[in-house]
C-alpha cells in the first residue's frame, strides 16, 4: 500500500480562480465526479461571490429546489463544495497567470507559486463606474455602485446616504431599491439614459409600488456636490433641464467582466465580450485554462452561472481523463456588426470530442428586431429571427456553424426588418 | 504650538510644500497655512504627473530657470525621499505640415534652454519606436530626459520632510487678513492669529486674493484654466513607451498621451478658461472628445476601458511667465502664475525664493542631519508593499493596496481628512473597479478618521 506523505501534498488537479456561484458549482461538480484535488483561490475573506451581499430573493430555486436570499444561497454553495472536499483558500489573490497552469499568488503568508493541471477562471463581473460611463460633473463622496452599497449595508450594517438616486434600470438597479428598503429609505428617482427601462417591462409596476419616479431617455447626467453629493442634473426626455436634490448616486449595472488578470496574461481576450476567447468546451487559448460564469460575458443570473459551472466541470473531467480526440480544425466565430456586442464561444473545435455547448450566446448593443445571420464568406450558414434588447439572454444553435468546413471564419451580422 | 515663526507659507500645493521643505532644511521655523481640509486640494490635485526638462519654456524666463534647477534637484533627491521615477522620454509629434514646420524652432529653443539631447526624428524612426501610433504622424523630435513621477507623493514627501524637521501644518485654516508692522507680520486666520517674520504667498488659484488681503494689491489676476483628463485602463499602458506631446500653442502644451507611474495611460488635458476657482467638474462631451483625440493618435485605444476621469485647475493669469514678486520692505514674497509646470518647477522655485530671502533678513542655517520621512512608494514599476512581509493583506485589489499602507496613511503625521486624500496617499479606489470591491472594507477601516464618513451604522443592522 502506498502511504501519502503529509508534507508532500498530491498535485493539484484543478485550481479555480474566484469562489462565486460559477466557481463553487464547478468545484463541487469536479469532486462529485471523483477529481482528487480541487483548490479554490478567493481574494475576499469569505467565499460566495456577489450573492453574498444580495440580501434579497430569489436565488436557488433550480439549484436547491427552494427560494433563498443571496447570502443563504452563497453559503449553501460554499458548504456544498467544502463538504465534498473542495479546498477553499480565502484571502488569496492570484497576481499572474502563466502558461500551462502555473499561477503566482499573494497569500496572507507571502508570495507563492501554484501549479495545477487545469486552471478555471471564474472571476465574474463588476458594474461600470461613473467614469466608464462618462458621467460628468463634480467628484464628491456618495457615488457608488450597487455592489458597494450592498456590501456596506449587508456586510457592514452601514448606510452611506438616505435619499439616493439610482442611475440605471437593469435588474440590479431594482435590487438597489430593495437594498434601500432594507435600510428603511426610498430612492428619490430612477434615472435611465436609454429611452425605457432595461429590465423587463413587467417590472415597471414595482416602481409605482415603491413610489420611485422614473426618468428615462435623459441626456447629459451630471453629478453636483462639493464634498458630498448634493444633486443630479440632467436634461429630461422632453429636453427640459432638471436638477434633483439627492445625497447619493447609485451607479448601477452596465456589468463588465472582471478581466484584470486576463488582460495582463498570455490568454486571448475578446474585446466584444470583455472576457476570454473560449471554445465550445469553455477552454481558453491556452488549453490548460478554462473559464465559466460571468467572466465570459456580462451578465447572466447566478443560476445560469451555477449551471455553466456544472457543465464546464463535466468537460474538464472528460479532458482530465486524458482521452485523445482527433482535432480536424477550428472555426472562428466573430462579429463586427454595430448591433452585436458579443458572440460566444468565439472558437469552435472540430473533433470527435462530445459534450460541448450546443448553443451560442449572443449579446446585443442596441434594441434589434430583424434577422440574425451567420455567414462564411458569401455563403450563408444560418438565419434566425431576432427581436430583443441589450442585456437579454439570446441563444442560437451552434449545429449549422459546426457543420462548416474547418478553418472557416464565420461572421455574425444583423439585418433590420 | 508656538505662534511665532520665521516664515509663514500660505497654501499647501506642490509649491508651498516644496517651499516648506527648502526653508525648514535651511533652519527656518515654518508655518504652513492651508485653507482646505487637506493639502494638494487646488491646482496640484490634478496634473499630468510628468517631470519636465523645460525644453519648451520661454528662453531666459524665470519659469525656465526654475524648471531647470527643479528638475536637477528632483533627480538628486528622488531616491532619498523614496520617490519613484521612470525615465520614459518624450516625443514631440507633428501631425500636419504646419506643425512639422515649427519643429526646427522648437528644437533650437530646447537647445537654448540647455536641453541639448533633444534631437529630430523621422516619421519612420518615430513609428519604429511607437508602433501603435497612427501612421498619419508626419515627424517629430525626442526629449530623452522627461520622466514619469508620482505627483501626490512628491508634494507629500516634501511636506512630510518639512514636518519631520519642525514645520507646523495647519489645514482648514484660511488667511483672512494680515498686517506688517515693526518688522513682523500679524496674520489673522480662521484658526486664530499668528506672527511671522516673512510671508510667502503660495496660494495658487487664490494667489491674487491672498495678495489683496495682505498687501492690498496683486500684480496678476487669476483666470483658472480647467484641464480635463481621461485615465485609461492599465492594459492600455503597453500602447506607448514615451510621453507623447503635441506641438504646443501659445495657450497650452496641448493634449498629452503618457503612461503614469501607476501603470495607467493618461490622456489630457483640455484647456478651458473659466471664472470659477473651484469648479473642477468634468463633462461628457469634453471627455468623449478627448478620447476621440486619443484614438486619432493611437487607434488601438478604442479597445481599452476608461478607468477614471478628472479635471484640474491651472492658476493661469495675464502673464506668460511665473510672477514671483519680492517686497523686501514688507518681507513678503508672492509666488504666482505657476500655471502648468509647478510640479517640475517646485524645487527650483523654492531655491529661488530662498535666495531672495537671504538677500533680506533671512540667514540660512542648514540642518546638519535632517530627518528623512518614511513615504510609501506606490509605483507600478517598482517593488510595492504587497510583495513585502506582514502587510496585513490586500484591501484594494485593483491597485494592490495593502492594509498596512492604508493604516500608515491614516495614522501618519499628515493623515487624510477625506477619501480623496486617502486615494492620493495610497491609491485605494483609483483602479478599474472604482470602489466596487473595497468600499465596505474601507468604510470600516476609516471609521472615525474622516470629516465625512463613508457610511454610518444603521438601525436594522
Amino acid at each position: 500500500m502506498k502511504i501519502a506523505d503529509a508534507n508532500q501534498p498530491s498535485p493539484i488537479d484543478v485550481a479555480i480562480v474566484g469562489a462565486g456561484s460559477a466557481g463553487l458549482a464547478l468545484a463541487a461538480e469536479l469532486k462529485r465526479s471523483g477529481v482528487t484535488r480541487v483548490v479554490m483561490l478567493e481574494r475576499e475573506k469569505t467565499a460566495g461571490g456577489i450573492p453574498r451581499h444580495c440580501g434579497h430573493y430569489p436565488f436557488g430555486i433550480r439549484e436547491y429546489g427552494r427560494l433563498l436570499k443571496g447570502p443563504d444561497y452563497a453559503k449553501r454553495n460554499v458548504d456544498t463544495a467544502v463538504k465534498l472536499g473542495v479546498e477553499i483558500r480565502n484571502e488569496v489573490s492570484v497576481t499572474e497567470l502563466h502558461p500551462q497552469g502555473r499561477l503566482s499568488l499573494f497569500t496572507p503568508s507571502g508570495l507563492e507559486s501554484l501549479q495545477a493541471k487545469r486552471v478555471v477562471l471564474c472571476t465574474g463581473v463588476r458594474e461600470s463606474s461613473r467614469s466608464q460611463r462618462f458621467i460628468g460633473g463634480d467628484r464628491p463622496l456618495g457615488v457608488m455602485s450597487t455592489a458597494a452599497l450592498q456590501s456596506l449595508v449587508y456586510l457592514n450594517g452601514m448606510h452611506p446616504f438616505s435619499r439616493p438616486i439610482i442611475l440605471g434600470s437593469e435588474l440590479v438597479s431594482f435590487s438597489a431599491i430593495e437594498t434601500c428598503r432594507h435600510l428603511g429609505i426610498r430612492p428619490v428617482a430612477m434615472v435611465e439614459e436609454l429611452d425605457r427601462v432595461i429590465a423587463q417591462k413587467t417590472i415597471l409596476p414595482y416602481l409605482t409600488l415603491r413610489g420611485v419616479p422614473l426618468y428615462a431617455g435623459v441626456h447629459e447626467p451630471k453629478i453636483i456636490g462639493k464634498k458630498h453629493v448634493e444633486a443630479l442634473a440632467f436634461v429630461d426626455a422632453d429636453g427640459k433641464p432638471q436638477t434633483i436634490e439627492t445625497d447619493g448616486i447609485i451607479v448601477s449595472g452596465r456589468f463588465r467582466p472582471e478581466a484584470s488578470l486576463l488582460l495582463a496574461s498570455h490568454l486571448e481576450l475578446d474585446p466584444g465580450s470583455g472576457g476570454p476567447v473560449i471554445d465550445q468546451f469553455g477552454q481558453c487559448s491556452d488549453p490548460s485554462y478554462y473559464s465559466a460564469g460571468n467572466l465570459l460575458r456580462a451578465a447572466e443570473t447566478s443560476g445560469w452561472c451555477w449551471r455553466e459551472g456544472v457543465s464546464t466541470a463535466k468537460r474538464i473531467v472528460q479532458d482530465l481523463s486524458s482521452a485523445h480526440y482527433e482535432v480536424r480544425g477550428y472555426i472562428r466565430l466573430s462579429t463586427n456588426d454595430p448591433a452585436i456586442k458579443f458572440a460566444l464561444p468565439q472558437r469552435l473545435v472540430i473533433s470527435n470530442r462530445p459534450g460541448g455547448m450546443t448553443d451560442m450566446q449572443i449579446g446585443l448593443l442596441k434594441p434589434s428586431r430583424g434577422v440574425l445571420k451567420a455567414s462564411c464568406g458569401s455563403q450563408c450558414v444560418s438565419v434566425s429571427k431576432i427581436n430583443s434588447r441589450p442585456m437579454r439572454r439570446i441563444l442560437r444553435p451552434l449545429a449549422d456553424i459546426l457543420a462548416t468546413a474547418p478553418g472557416s471564419d464565420v461572421q455574425l451580422s444583423f439585418e433590420e426588418s | 504650538m508656538n505662534n511665532k515663526f520665521d516664515i509663514a507659507i500660505v497654501g499647501a500645493g506642490v509649491v508651498g510644500c516644496a517651499m516648506a521643505r527648502q526653508l525648514t532644511l535651511c533652519g527656518a521655523t515654518v508655518l504652513v497655512l492651508e485653507k482646505a481640509v487637506d493639502v494638494l486640494d487646488g491646482a496640484s490635485k490634478g496634473n499630468s504627473a510628468i517631470l519636465h526638462t523645460g525644453f519648451d519654456a520661454p528662453v531666459n524666463s524665470l519659469e525656465q530657470s526654475c524648471i531647470a534647477s527643479g528638475y536637477a534637484n528632483y533627480l538628486s533627491h528622488a531616491a532619498e525621499l523614496n520617490l519613484p521615477i521612470l525615465k520614459s522620454g518624450a516625443l514631440v509629434l507633428a501631425w500636419d505640415q504646419q506643425q512639422l514646420a515649427q519643429l526646427p524652432e522648437l528644437i533650437d529653443k530646447a537647445h537654448a534652454n540647455g536641453v541639448n539631447d533633444v534631437a529630430r526624428l523621422t516619421r519612420e524612426e518615430i513609428l519604429a519606436r511607437e508602433p501603435n501610433l497612427a501612421p498619419s504622424v508626419v515627424g517629430g523630435f525626442e526629449v530623452p530626459g522627461e520622466y514619469l513621477i508620482d505627483p501626490w507623493a512628491t508634494a507629500h514627501a516634501y511636506l512630510l520632510q518639512a514636518i519631520a524637521n519642525g514645520t507646523e501644518l495647519l489645514r482648514g485654516t484660511e488667511v483672512l487678513d494680515g498686517e506688517y508692522t515693526n518688522g513682523y507680520w500679524n496674520l489673522k486666520t480662521s484658526a486664530g492669529d499668528f506672527v511671522a517674520d516673512h510671508v510667502i504667498n503660495c496660494a495658487g488659484l487664490y494667489g491674487d486674493i491672498v495678495d489683496q488681503r495682505l498687501v492690498g494689491e496683486s500684480c496678476f489676476t487669476i483666470t483658472p484654466r480647467k484641464g480635463q483628463f481621461v485615465v485609461f485602463d492599465k492594459a492600455a499602458s503597453d500602447l506607448t513607451t514615451a510621453i507623447l506631446l503635441p506641438v504646443p500653442t501659445k495657450k497650452t502644451k496641448g493634449v498629452v498621451v503618457c503612461r503614469t507611474i501607476f501603470g495607467n495611460l493618461l490622456l489630457g488635458p483640455t484647456a478651458e478658461d473659466q471664472t470659477s476657482r473651484v469648479d473642477a467638474s468634468t463633462n461628457r462631451e469634453a471627455l468623449l472628445a478627448l478620447r476621440d483625440r486619443g484614438i486619432d493618435m493611437i487607434p488601438k485605444l478604442e479597445n481599452f476601458d476608461v478607468t477614471a476621469a478628472y479635471a484640474g485647475l491651472r492658476p493661469a493669469c495675464e502673464h506668460s511667465d511665473y510672477q514671483i514678486r519680492h517686497m523686501p520692505d514688507q518681507q513678503y514674497i508672492c509666488v504666482g502664475s505657476i500655471r502648468s509646470t509647478g510640479l517640475s518647477g517646485a524645487l527650483g522655485i523654492a531655491q529661488y525664493v530662498n535666495k531672495l530671502l537671504v538677500e533680506t533678513r533671512f540667514s540660512n542655517q542648514p540642518l546638519t542631519s535632517p530627518v528623512i520621512p518614511d513615504v510609501d512608494r506606490l509605483s507600478n514599476y517598482h517593488p510595492r508593499d504587497w510583495q513585502d512581509q506582514n502587510n496585513g493583506g490586500i484591501v484594494c485589489h485593483c491597485e494592490s493596496v495593502t492594509r498596512r499602507e492604508i493604516m500608515n496613511a491614516l495614522t501618519g503625521p499628515m493623515p487624510p481628512a477625506s477619501l480623496q486624500g486617502l486615494k492620493r496617499r495610497t491609491r485605494v479606489c483609483m483602479g478599474r473597479c472604482q470602489g466596487f470591491y473595497c468600499t465596505a472594507e474601507l468604510a470600516k477601516m476609516t471609521k472615525g478618521y474622516f470629516e465625512l464618513p463613508l457610511g454610518v451604522q444603521h438601525e436594522n443592522s
